[in-house]
């Protein structure tokens, strides 16, 4: 990798596709438990096809975990280069007077929703994965829906979902137009790439809390 | 009274520098590779020289005091470059460009001279777009011109008001190639502190190291001086904080003869001064005289009303206002040469009528321009009678694209809106025709010592049009000294390498280590700046735009005590071995204060006005400069011998045989 | 008015600095910064202290020497400019100023507010430039047509002045700002294609190898750079570099 990514810019390209694909699976994971709200079996059915299909767990499953990986390995990496390149510190430094909150800080949204991954694999990748491969159960395509309305009945759960994805707005907001112009992309079309990302940034980590707010108060 | 030996070549104008190449030595390029050559100075004479030189395989060391070659004052150059390329079609040549200079010259420069670097000006542009110099275009994609002051025609070449920028940057582009190359060594913060002169030849430099403060010798074959312009023996000018006469001088003190020293240009359009705090002044490019309109009111109560802000110029009716560029010089207007503009503004605000506080400015006013060209775009976008508010949006816009950084620059500095009330400018020192004496191969009465650009005498008699100095920077470097040099250096093949162990290294270098510990360890009063104020004053009253022989002898002793009390007084702080800016500021000083002194010995010798040299007692009845062709119709060019005052003068006389010398009329 | 100063001081690159405070009375609203700081300089020296060291030249916001973080940002408050051309009416009286030198590990400090930007020289060595003789005979300047538009955005970008405001106000210490307005000078120009994949590929390497900080696209640089250079010129460095590796 070292080798491939030697550049700065080869690395901040790596950044913005490895983003740029989160941000397509965002929609695809937003998609299928916006069902949830929707109706239960319809959820189960769509979790239920992407927990047993071949192709998603063999292979898009992989993927997607590298691609979480290596976003945030890759990202940890450019902060700790890019505190080095300061060396000594200023005793002020006015940022925010040219520069938005989320852009100067991925790295502490970007942490936060690390943090809250790790909670979400504790909640249900794991017990997904040893439910299915260590503990060998066997198939019940209505349980995704259970699962999913017990996990919201907490109501720090909750709160700490929706702050997550609070902070994935901040990390989106800055991330979504950035990674175009890191991709080369500076044209006619920004404007519109920003106005959309923004919109994305605010839609779909709100539609997420939605899902939540909508469990907990129904159940 | 010895002659000078300019080298001009025989034969028609037209061709002697043709055939001088062709007589040139050249070497070979084997042995290139085995000479040295220190190029002193890094703006667009010396980095253009510097790459050239390299190119041409010798090795080069260039040195400048600024951090980078970048920064040299060359980058703040705004209004353009001229060269006969006749684009426009309106009449240009080569012959023209000739006849412009000499006579804007006022007649004081060398007719060899000045036809070559109008000859090389077309190959200037041709260089600088090769080298990706953005110049400005036109909607055909073809470079577009523009008039400035003293001719007749468009063959100014410009990129917005950053020309000076954009070519520097071309030259230090084509000297980073060379830098890659290992052609170049570049010793940036680092000033020369004297010459080394061996055996009658320039052999070296002292160079002193501005981040530790090491003194260091430097060998080589030639020695180029580029270090620009004394302007900033007025302490305020439009030169950097840094411009200094420091490698000029040194040489000047070994023998090389330091022509017209009393030649200074004083810009027209530059920003008054507003208080005492005043480090320097700032230049308005002088393309803005094209669209503005120099006035002062015609009445001095009007004038005295302004001046204590109980009136506003914009409330002054047109029968109020004094054009007075316009009223003196119809054919011009207010597009006369810049002596002549600078002198009539101090004659106004002399005789009362100046518009600031200080009673020093006059107004230059974009009004008629902006409705002047919000009518011409109403009609061309089919919309003849839009409101006058309308047109001033459409004019002010065109404005803007003109001029807008300009304007920006002025609202920034003066927090007045220049869109809506009229600039107000004043005659600032701007660029020194006068320098180091060299004959046609650019080289100083010292062999092997070089001087090009401003530092030269140059090609620019006693004034300089506006953007020639821009060309002669680039002629001298990248297409005259590159080449003259080769006939000097042939006959160097044989030297080797130059030990910096020679006792002339270690006594120059001795010099110099004397001359810092004398200073550090001076412990005196007064701070450098004080007596560079003191120095300034006394030459902007005495020397600056208008000269009297009793002011000048005046000028001549108050220099002297000013000197001797320097020495004397001066306190600097810090030590010698460091990084010290004072240490640096008073070595340039030092040297000023000699400088000064023959500047205003050289005014008071010179009997006549001519030029940016206007002496009182020289002029006729209206006021115009009364040129004196049958006494001083020469290039006076002195021999130091210990003080300034026993400087000893030689002449070198001008002959014009393509040219007819005529009272310079502009009106 | 009067004005508490807190400058940073250091003797030298291998001394440690510090933050001293200093005050200054009678400072008019019409001097320029630096005349403000010349004042106070005049007002050391009398003391028989060292006066603060900081680079400046031209004073007219084009030569690119002057620097100085002013309040926690790269040519202070204002706008569009140089630290020499900030004028003091943009203060209040009494208040107090923060002088520090910019920060990067790629420009350490000569001494006090003065720091070593040749990094910015070397980036340009590795190719910023065109490789053309300096001989004169070129072809006639006219021949190569450029449109007008890519005329002035290679100006705009040509505009730069290497100051490293762009560095010192990113958060990252990154030099892509001043790096991509030379590449893209030339990316636009006709003249300056021939070489563009070596050159994107060379001024890059470079700027990595001097230790500036990634882009991370906050656009700090282009609010702070006294000429306005746009991050378009990242975005096209960029592009320039991928399709220059993609091809090499």
């Amino acid at each position: 990798m070292s080798g491939l990514l030697k550049s700065s810019i080869a690395r901040k390209v790596a950044m913005a596709l490895s983003g740029l694909f989160l941000i397509i699976f965002l929609i695809q994971h937003f998609t299928i438990n916006f069902t949830s709200v929707i109706s239960a079996d319809l959820f189960n059915e769509f979790s239920h096809f992407m927990g047993t299909n071949f192709v998603v767990q063999a292979l898009l499953q992989p993927v997607l975990i590298f691609g979480v990986i290596f976003h945030f390995v890759m990202g940890f990496m450019l902060e700790i280069k890019n505190r080095q390149a300061r060396g000594v510190k200023y005793v002020q430094f006015n940022g925010s007077a040219n520069s938005s909150w989320a852009s100067r800080n991925m790295i502490i949204s970007g942490a936060v929703v690390l943090a809250f991954l790790a909670l979400h694999f504790y909640d249900f990748w794991v017990p997904e994965m040893l439910y299915k491969y260590v503990e060998a159960n066997p198939e019940d395509p209505s349980r995704y829906y259970a699962e999913l309305v017990h996990k919201f009945e907490s109501p720090v759960r909750t709160g700490i979902y929706a702050l997550a994805f609070v902070l994935l707005a901040f990390h989106l907001w800055h991330g979504f137009s950035s990674a175009f112009q890191t991709m080369g992309v500076n044209n006619k079309y920004t404007p519109f790439i920003k106005k959309f990302g923004y919109t994305y940034a605010v839609v779909i980590p709100a539609g997420f809390i939605f899902i939540a707010l909508f469990h907990y108060f129904n159940h | 009274m010895s002659v000078l030996e300019s080298h001009i070549p025989e034969g028609p104008l037209a061709e002697k520098w043709t055939n001088h190449k062709n007589d040139i030595n050249l070497v070979n390029p084997a042995n290139k590779r085995n000479i040295d050559v220190i190029v002193v100075g890094t703006g667009l004479a010396g980095g253009s020289a510097a790459a050239t030189l390299a190119e041409l395989g010798y090795n080069v060391k260039t040195f400048c005091y600024q951090d980078s070659p970048r920064r040299a004052h060359s980058i703040a150059a705004q209004g353009g470059i001229n060269a006969a390329k006749n684009y426009q079609g309106d009449g240009d040549s080569v012959y023209r460009l000739f006849y412009d200079t000499v006579k804007g010259g006022d007649y004081r420069s060398r007719e060899a001279n000045v036809y070559r670097l109008a000859e090389v000006s077309a190959n200037i542009i041709d260089q600088c777009v090769a080298q990706g110099v953005p110049f400005a275009r036109e909607y055909g994609g073809l470079l577009d011109n523009r008039s400035f002051g003293g001719v007749l025609v468009s063959r100014t070449f410009y990129a917005k008001g950053q020309t000076g920028q954009q070519l520097l940057l071309g030259a230090y582009a084509a000297m980073n190639r060379q830098i890659n190359r290992g052609k170049i060594t570049p010793f940036n913060r680092h000033e020369m502190l004297d010459l080394v002169v061996v055996d009658g030849k320039a052999r070296g430099i002292i160079a002193r190291n501005l981040v530790t403060g090491e003194i260091e010798r430097h060998s080589a074959h030639a020695v180029v001086i580029a270090s620009g312009g004394y302007g900033n023996v007025f302490f305020l000018s439009t030169n950097a904080m840094g411009s200094n006469v420091t490698a000029a001088w040194k040489i000047h003190k070994k023998g090389a003869f330091f022509a017209n020293p009393c030649f200074t240009q004083i810009h027209p359009t530059c920003i008054p001064v507003s208080g005492d705090h005043q480090s320097k002044l700032t230049l308005m490019s002088e393309s803005l005289r094209n669209d503005g309109r120099i006035w002062v009111p015609k009445k001095k109560e009007d004038a005295e009303a302004i001046r204590q802000g109980k009136l506003k110029p914009t409330e002054l009716s047109e029968e109020d206002r004094d054009y007075y560029l316009e009223r003196r010089y119809p054919s011009f207007g207010n597009l006369v040469p810049r002596d002549v503009a600078s002198r009539a503004a101090k004659e106004r605000c002399d005789a009362g009528y100046g518009v600031n506080k200080t009673g020093e400015a006059v107004f230059l006013d974009f009004e008629s321009a902006i409705m002047r060209y919000g009518r011409e775009k109403a009609v061309s976008s089919g919309n003849p009678d839009a409101s006058d508010a309308e047109i001033r949006r459409l004019g002010e816009e065109i404005i803007e694209s003109k001029y807008g950084n300009l304007f920006q620059m002025y609202e920034k500095i003066v927090d007045e809106n220049p869109y809506k009330t009229p600039m107000k400018i004043y005659p600032a020192v701007h660029y020194t025709m006068g320098g180091v004496w060299v004959d046609y191969n650019l080289m100083t009465t010292i062999p092997g010592c070089y001087a090009a650009g401003e530092a030269n005498f140059s090609d620019h008699g006693a004034n300089r049009l506006g953007a020639s100095a821009l060309m002669q920077g680039l002629a001298d470097g990248y297409f005259v000294l590159p080449y003259t040099i080769g006939d000097y250096l042939a006959k160097d093949i044989r030297t080797g390498e130059i030990s910096t162990d020679l006792p002339e290294f270690e006594e120059a270098e001795k010099n110099v280590r004397d001359q810092i510990d004398r200073l550090v360890n001076n412990n005196g009063k007064h701070s450098v700046d004080y007596y560079h104020k003191k120095l300034g004053k006394i030459m902007w009253n005495k020397c600056g735009m208008a000269r009297n022989a009793e002011g000048l002898k005046e000028a001549i002793e108050e220099i002297k005590a000013l000197r001797d009390d320097f020495y004397a007084n001066v306190k600097v702080p810090g030590e010698g071995n460091s990084k010290n800016t004072e240490l640096e500021k008073a070595m340039r000083v030092a040297d000023f204060l000699e400088l000064g002194e023959l500047f205003a010995k050289d005014a008071l010798h010179r009997n006549e006005s001519c030029g940016g040299h206007f002496r009182e007692e020289y002029q006729t009845e209206e006021g115009e400069a009364l040129r004196d062709d049958e006494n001083f119709k020469y290039v006076a060019a002195w021999e130091y011998k210990g003080e300034p005052s026993e400087a000893v003068l030689h002449k070198e006389q001008l002959e014009y045989n393509n040219i007819e010398l005529k009272t310079r009329s502009y009106k | 008015m009067n004005l508490k100063l807190k400058i940073w001081r250091q003797k030298d690159a291998n001394t440690k600095g510090k933050m001293v405070d200093y005050q200054i009375s009678d400072v008019s609203p019409d001097m320029s910064f630096l005349e403000m700081l010349d004042v106070l300089n005049e007002e050391l020296i009398e003391k028989g202290e060292d006066p603060v060291e900081f680079d400046h030249d031209c004073r007219e916001g084009i030569c690119g020497s002057c620097s100085l973080q002013i309040n926690g940002e790269p040519h202070g408050p204002d706008r569009g400019i140089t630290t020499c051309q900030l004028h003091m009416r943009m203060f209040k009286d009494g208040d107090t100023i923060t002088i520090e030198p910019f920060r990067a590990k790629a420009f350490p400090v000569i001494r006090d507010l003065i720091v070593d930007r040749s990094s910015f020289d070397r980036i340009q060595q590795a190719g910023g430039y065109i490789s053309v003789n300096t001989s004169g005979n070129t072809i006639d300047a006219n021949a190569i047509p450029v449109n007008k538009h890519d005329a002035d955005k290679a100006f705009d970008a040509a505009t730069c002045i290497g100051c490293g405001a762009c560095v010192a106000a990113c958060k990252n210490a990154s030099a892509m700002l001043f790096t991509s307005a030379k590449v893209s000078q030339f990316a636009l120009l006709p003249q300056g294609r021939v070489e563009a994949t070596q050159r994107v590929l060379n001024m890059v390497k470079q700027m990595d190898l001097e230790g500036f900080g990634n882009c991370t696209n906050t656009g700090a640089c282009e609010i702070e750079c006294p000429k306005g250079i746009s991050l378009e010129n990242i975005a096209r460095m960029n592009s320039e570099y991928l399709s220059a590796s993609l091809e090499g």
